[in-house]
């Protein structure tokens, strides 16, 4: 077996795209020249006010730059097309496009349906109005693809991801297998990390550890800081103090000290992150029941068997989540008893556990600010006077008045954070904190690599360039999702 | 004035209190004890000689009175050992009687001993924090007014292709975080076998084999923009690009506003309205989210003092936390939570000096 090029057979199409960048690059960056220049924008205005094209160079030098831009994204579909058909023929890319196969098929179905139906489909049908929206959704989407495929179906891997293939410490990206089976998978795709195991398989799976993590972390954040920062904000005085005081004593700490603190195996022994995460994994459970209770507390036959059947389940999940082997803390010296196993529903690694709960109380200071700001502002609009009037209770007010109106910055923020806590997950792989050193998640991996960063780089790029994707997508997103919630 | 700084200033004593009470009691857990005992002794320790050595060292008491101690408003521990020697936490046993001091704790000025680095916690700290200074110094000297040209240039011409360009460029730098840009910047500048380094060193265009060092160990002593511009760039992009952002939002801000748009009808030339009237006013809001910014720096400084292994204050941090140096990491997390505070407080004096509009009740 040959080693791999970057592109293979398809390597005669590389000065072309070559050509289709320098161009775009040449436009964009002489327009931006020209525009230092007074009056050489030069709008026409036609009657009835209607504005034409930009004329003269400046307009020419847009339209050269929009179709190099389109050309350029042909270019790579052309590439990403021809590999899913070459596979490996078409050399890396050809051998990754074809591996990622489902991910495209899956993209493709997504933006298609969502596009036909997108004035059906309130804000996240307007996303696909905006370019940049759009942009972002596709990497956010991809990476949650790659995971869900990857991680869940063990789908588009080509090798396992902990297993160590003799030869091929530290290869470069497309080398073949020394001694490979027939049905193995011939090439090393993305390169041999330091333990001779496929980069790109361990991308594949760490994806999966993001996607999952990253998501349900924000979330908590969110119930948590939701469930205090309306109040705080609502009720203001001595509640508003005292919680803002701890929001800013946890704020205060530097993150990288606080994860040193509680993610440690010392710490883990004490079952401090136990307690910690009995304590905010209810926060979910009050905001239902607060949310449910407030609003149907008029019609007790509905509101009494919908808060049993939903606290239930809620209920037990929450247990779940939070006890292991039948003990929610399971120190050397005693033994807190929880759900017994039979009806644990799945347990938590205890690596993880740790990490996504300092996550949370990092994230939540900052989300009970944002919510406490909003239900400041928004608590003097007339129509929470209305419902004062109308003897509304607090807790209605606060969670069917306050909150929906405040929906379209927190959504925003939502977004925007998931691309904070993966960058803070980044952070402790990093520094080795947490997860164990074999897990794929991409921090651990970049720590893994930096060390050999001089002289084989593509072990710890892969990852950051992946991490890099993920989070710019999904800032992308939050500002096109931005744009659209300003417009109307 | 007075009195607002004043009641700040409490808050921020009580808020050092609370973050340094937190993190004694998480650092003298019990688990925590024991391995500080085993690194420090041997790690083939029994359970009674983890406990005797605790003992003897005084780890065992109550936390508040060990907290207290080390604050120096309760009198050190002094253990007498069976052949008659005493030993305390502020004097060892070759120390006088009458010179004995009975407090020695942050109030009389000692931090304390460092169990890693053998050393006096106190001048460690300064030494480090003095490294560290140096890079935030050229961190700042190339973040901000780089953060600002890029804001004022996007946000003086909203929605041009400069404006789209450049926002697009601050938000690739927000999602790009320090140990992101740090391992691309080292593999494409820095690798004397991939990037762009060997390209030039075969067209003769550097002296030596890589056009930057990809490490900063070199630069403690003597700083020279080979070994140190990699970490430096490193920490600016990330705080760049909000800083840039706030920058924008405040300039299309104040373009739209009413004087703008009558010195344009007066016929003043558009150089002359961005650097004269919008520059001034546009600036006021960057100010505070700079000084906030700091802060968030911090954690840049320890992931890039970690990746460059540039000694100062963040490696400081790591060090003392993977080895719980229990009077260390309080010393670093005193400092860290007093530039955490006294940015704040600077923020919001400022932002008062400079806008006339706000005042404080």
């Amino acid at each position: 077996m040959e080693a791999l090029t970057w592109t293979g057979s398809m390597g005669w199409l590389n000065p072309v795209l070559g050509l289709a960048v320098a161009v775009t690059v040449f436009a964009y960056a002489l327009q931006i020249l020209m525009s230092f220049i007074p009056n050489a924008e030069m709008r026409t205005v036609g009657s009835g006010g209607v504005s034409a094209a930009s004329q003269g160079m400046s307009g020419l030098l847009g339209r050269v730059g929009a179709y190099g831009f389109l050309a350029t994204l042909g270019m790579v579909l052309i590439y990403v097309l021809a590999g899913t058909v070459m596979g490996p023929d078409a050399g890396i890319f050809g051998g990754l496009s074809q591996q990622l196969l489902p991910v495209w098929i899956a993209l493709v179905v997504l933006f298609a349906v969502s596009i036909t139906l997108k004035r059906k489909l309130g804000l996240y049908g307007k996303l696909f109005d905006s370019t940049v929206g759009m942009i972002g959704f596709g990497l956010v989407m991809f990476w949650v693809f790659a995971g869900v495929f990857g991680g869940v179906f063990d789908m588009l891997i080509t090798h396992d991801s902990l297993s160590q293939v003799s030869g091929m410490k530290n290869k470069l990206p497309g080398t073949p297998l020394a001694r490979a089976e027939p049905d193995e998978y011939q090439w090393f795709l993305l390169g041999g990390d330091n333990l001779a195991r496929d980069v790109f398989s361990r991308l594949i799976k760490g994806s999966w550890v993001v996607v999952q993590i990253a998501p349900m972390a924000t979330l908590f954040a969110f119930m948590v800081g939701i469930t205090l920062g309306l109040p705080a904000g609502y009720y203001g005085g001595k509640l508003d103090v005292f919680l803002s005081f701890l929001a800013n004593l946890i704020l205060a700490f530097p993150v990288i000290l606080l994860f040193y603190l509680l993610v440690t195996p010392e710490i883990v022994q004490t079952g401090i992150p136990n307690y910690m995460a009995l304590i905010l994994f209810i926060f979910p459970l009050v905001f239902l029941a607060v949310l449910l209770n407030s609003r149907f507390y008029t019609q007790p036959s509905l509101r009494t068997p919908l808060l049993i059947i939903v606290l239930g389940i809620a209920g037990w999940l929450y247990l779940s989540l939070v006890s292991t082997d039948g003990a929610i803390v399971d120190a050397p010296t005693y033994r807190l008893p929880g759900l017994p196993a039979f009806m644990d529903l799945f347990d938590i690694d205890p690596g993880v556990l740790v990490v996504f709960v300092s996550v949370v109380f990092v994230n939540a200071p900052t989300v009970f600010r944002i919510v406490r700001g909003l239900a400041l502002d928004i608590k003097t609009r007339d129509y929470v006077a209305a419902a004062q009037t109308r003897g509304e209770g607090p807790w209605y007010i606060m969670l069917w008045e306050i909150l929906p109106n405040a929906r379209g910055p927190l959504i925003v923020d939502f977004c925007l954070r998931i691309g904070y806590t993966t960058i803070l997950l980044g952070t402790l792989g990093f520094f080795g904190l947490g997860l164990e050193s074999e897990s794929p998640d991409w921090g651990t991996t970049i720590n893994a690599g930096r060390r050999l960063l001089a002289l084989y780089p593509h072990a710890a790029i892969a990852p950051a360039v992946a991490l890099l994707s993920l989070v710019l997508g999904l800032n992308l997103l939050a500002d096109g999702l931005r744009e659209e919630s300003l417009r109307d | 004035m007075g009195i607002f700084i004043l009641r700040r200033l409490g808050l921020m004593l009580l808020t050092a209190l609370c973050l340094t009470f937190i993190v004694f009691w998480l650092t003298n857990l019990y688990p925590n004890l024991e391995k500080l005992a085993k690194t420090q002794g041997n790690f083939r320790m029994s359970d009674e000689a983890v406990t005797s050595y605790l003992e003897n060292r005084g780890y065992l008491q109550p936390t508040p009175v060990k907290f207290g101690q080390w604050l120096g408003v309760v009198p050190g521990w002094i253990t007498e050992a069976e052949d008659g020697t005493t030993t305390g936490r502020c004097f060892t046993s070759a120390t006088p009687a009458d010179e004995r001091p009975r407090f020695c704790g942050v109030l009389q000025g000692d931090w304390g001993f460092s169990t890693v680095f053998k050393e006096d916690v106190g001048a460690t700290v300064l030494t480090r924090l003095g490294l560290t200074g140096k890079l935030m110094l050229c961190v700042l000297m190339l973040m901000v007014p780089c953060a600002l040209i890029v804001g004022v240039l996007a946000g003086m011409r909203e929605g041009s292709r400069l404006d789209r360009s450049l926002s697009t460029f601050s938000i690739a730098t927000t999602a790009t975080p320090e140990y992101v840009s740090g391992v691309i910047f080292i593999a494409v500048l820095a690798s004397s076998r991939f990037g762009i380094s060997p390209w030039l060193a075969e067209m003769g265009w550097i002296d030596g084999k890589t056009l930057f060092l990809g490490s900063a160990t070199s630069a403690m002593k003597d700083a020279t923009f080979w070994n140190f511009f990699l970490p430096v760039l490193t920490i600016s992009l990330y705080g760049m690009g909000y800083i840039a952002r706030m920058t924008r939002a405040s300039m299309t801000e104040v373009m739209t506003a009413q004087y703008i748009r009558t010195a344009r009808l007066k016929g003043v030339k558009f150089r002359d309205i961005v650097l004269k009237h919008a520059l001034r006013n546009a600036l006021i809001a960057p100010f505070t989210v700079i000084m906030l910014q700091i802060p968030w720096l911090l954690n840049g400084v320890v992931i890039v003092e970690t990746l460059f292994n540039y000694k100062g204050f963040g490696w400081l941090l790591v060090q003392a936390a993977a080895n719980n140096d229990i009077e260390l990491l309080l010393a670093v997390s005193v400092v860290s939570v007093i530039v955490v505070l006294a940015t704040q407080l600077i923020s919001d004096i400022g932002y008062v000096i400079l806008n006339p509009r706000i005042r404080i009740t």
